[in-house]
């Protein structure tokens, strides 16, 4: 019997993410014998822009690469900004840095819960994982003003004090998850159906995830010891008591799935209320940034030369920054690499011998802000039929899935 | 694991290389109320001992490469390695940034996806984006820019080779799409 095998693009639009996709797969029944990516249909060129601008102006185009690591990218970036002028951040600068930058993770991993059991088809817990997300963004828009996009970093320290006053805010909003977190666990590691779809799904290997330098919870999921904030701890992580989650902490063993990848997500919402208390506790009083006036500043770094890197683990994985500050009004080079970067290419190995259906939740299972996977044309070789699958068609196929193996 | 200080790093590949590590340096940063240390390595190697400097990090651990980065600096393409090492213990990783001249009558660089299968995106972007050939990569169709792109025009570039409008430090350069006189009208 001749083997045919279909060939399903998916993609291309796909605007959360720097480097939007495409996948071709070739399809042998139900499974996927051969994965083809094809990212960059919406590459926006932000690097570009950036080296046309003055590195404050910059801090506000890197806060918009991605809508949800919307700390984590003008977080690295200042510290690379830093690191190339000799710029001192103030300690509690430093402490208020990382204070937004473990609230944006608590909202951006319940988000990616929600998402995930949407895929899965359990909408019910979408909505209940994304009410208790409402939590978190409100709290960060009591500190900042936004809900995303928070405006609060800049060269050499931060915009926005925390004060005494809002600080048992800070406090009734951990307690909140610190509540709930007994039945998100329970929802979605306890649950015969999440454990079906999930478990031994989308395999990831250490030695894969190794050479395909994975970041992040998809690396850390396949037993990687790896977090920057462990690591290499910069700004009050190095004060803070950080460890990597893997999943054996939770059940003992490795196995690179998809449900590893939920055990160390849900791990870290854990683990970041833990280091914003001891944020709380340890926060010195103090200066909030280096020098007050921007004018200054910029005047500064227009002098400045020097090159400089700046890391920091996002919610997906480590965002990496470098910027050369060459005395001119913009600067030399501005390199800026998100997560999903490194990690599109662990996608290969996590589908090939999947099934259709479970190419929604495996995708998802890296959290590449999968916002539309919108169409999907099956496109049969031999008599050039052509079936065009929406995003909803491919959900319903998932819903179908959990449905028919529930027992 | 053994870790091996930051200095020692930096002779292991002064000893291999014969001292043709054209520059070295060590970055101490610190950081929080602890004033906990960690170190920064930058090595300027040839381009031909690449290969070998990555075979002598993988001694050492598994190098996690974060991307290649790339600067125009006019007679020459400067690029940045940006590996990381000893990653799993606490303050022990260090960051390592492997830098190479090139120059632009020879941009071709032996590729290192065979020793580190994750450099495959990021050397395809270095290909479309800077023009670098990788001796060894796959003639892989486009990842970042469109496929029917020019194959002529490197975006980034700073030189007649880059796109329109390319500003550095406020002088428009590049005449590849518009001409100079035309952009000059156009302001």
């Amino acid at each position: 019997m001749s083997k045919e095998t279909y060939s399903i693009p998916i993609g291309p639009v796909h605007p959360s993410l720097k480097e939007p996709m495409t996948f071709n797969f070739e399809i042998y029944g139900e499974h996927i014998e051969k994965v083809n990516l094809a990212p960059g249909d919406n590459h926006r060129g932000i690097e570009f822009m950036g080296m046309q601008r003055n590195p404050i102006q910059i801090i506000y185009l890197a806060e918009r690469i991605c809508g949800i690591c919307s700390a984590s990218h003008p977080f690295a970036f200042c510290q690379a900004v830093e690191n190339a002028a000799g710029i001192e951040v103030p300690e509690r600068a430093q402490y208020i840095r990382v204070i937004i930058a473990e609230l944006e993770r608590i909202h951006s991993h319940i988000l990616w819960a929600g998402v995930a059991a949407h895929e899965l088809g359990f909408d019910s817990v979408l909505y209940l994982s994304w009410r208790a997300r409402e939590e978190v963004l409100d709290l960060l828009e009591y500190l900042t003003g936004n809900r995303i996009n928070y405006g609060v970093f800049m060269i050499g320290g931060v915009r926005r004090d925390i004060s005494e006053e809002q600080i048992p805010r800070i406090r009734k909003t951990l307690e909140y998850y610190k509540d709930i977190y007994g039945k998100i666990e329970d929802v979605f590691l306890n649950d015969p159906t999440i454990i079906l779809r999930t478990k031994n799904v989308g395999i990831l290997t250490k030695e894969d995830a190794l050479r395909l330098c994975a970041v992040g919870p998809t690396a850390r999921a396949s037993g990687i010891n790896k977090d920057v904030r462990q690591d290499q701890p910069y700004s009050a992580y190095a004060d803070l008591e950080v460890k990597a989650i893997t999943p054996d902490v939770f059940s003992g063993e490795v196995n690179g799935d998809v449900y590893d990848r939920i055990i160390v997500r849900l791990l870290e919402v854990v683990q970041s209320v833990q280091i914003i208390e001891q944020c709380l506790e340890k926060m010195p009083s103090g200066e909030i940034i280096a020098e007050k006036k921007l004018a200054k500043l910029l005047n500064q770094l227009k002098k400045a030369k020097g090159e400089g890197i700046g890391r920091h683990e996002a919610p997906r994985g480590e965002v990496f920054h470098y910027v050369k500050l060459a005395e001119a009004e913009t600067p030399e080079v501005w390199k800026a690499r998100a997560p999903t970067y490194n990690n599109l290419m662990t996608w290969v190995p996590m589908l090939l011998g999947q099934q259709i259906a479970d190419i929604p939740i495996v995708v998802a299972s890296i959290d590449p802000c999968i916002a539309c996977m919108d169409r999907v044309t099956i496109l049969n070789k031999n008599n050039d039929q052509r079936d065009v699958l929406t995003k909803k068609d491919l959900h319903e196929l998932s819903v179908q899935k959990t449905r028919r193996i529930t027992p | 694991m053994e870790y091996i200080k930051p200095e020692k790093i930096v002779e292991l590949f002064k000893e291999k290389f014969n001292g043709s590590i054209i520059n070295s340096r060590i970055e101490t940063k610190t950081a929080g109320l602890t004033k906990n240390n960690y170190n920064i390595i930058r090595l300027q190697i040839n381009s031909e001992d690449l290969k070998d400097a990555v075979k002598l990090l993988s001694t050492l651990d598994f190098p996690h490469l974060a991307i290649i980065s790339g600067n125009d600096m006019g007679e020459e393409i400067e690029l940045i390695y940006h590996f990381s090492i000893y990653y799993g213990e606490r303050f022990k990783e260090i960051s390592i940034g492997l830098s190479i001249h090139l120059s632009k009558k020879d941009l071709r660089i032996a590729t290192i996806t065979d020793l580190v299968p994750g450099a495959q995106v990021t050397e395809r972007e270095m290909k479309e984006m800077m023009g670098i050939t990788f001796e060894g990569l796959p003639d892989l169709p486009n990842l970042f820019l469109p496929q029917n792109f020019s194959k002529n025009i490197y975006p980034f570039r700073r030189d007649e080779k880059g796109i329109y409008p390319l500003s550095v430090n406020g002088n428009y350069v590049g005449n590849n799409i518009v001409k100079k006189e035309e952009v000059k009208k156009i302001e």
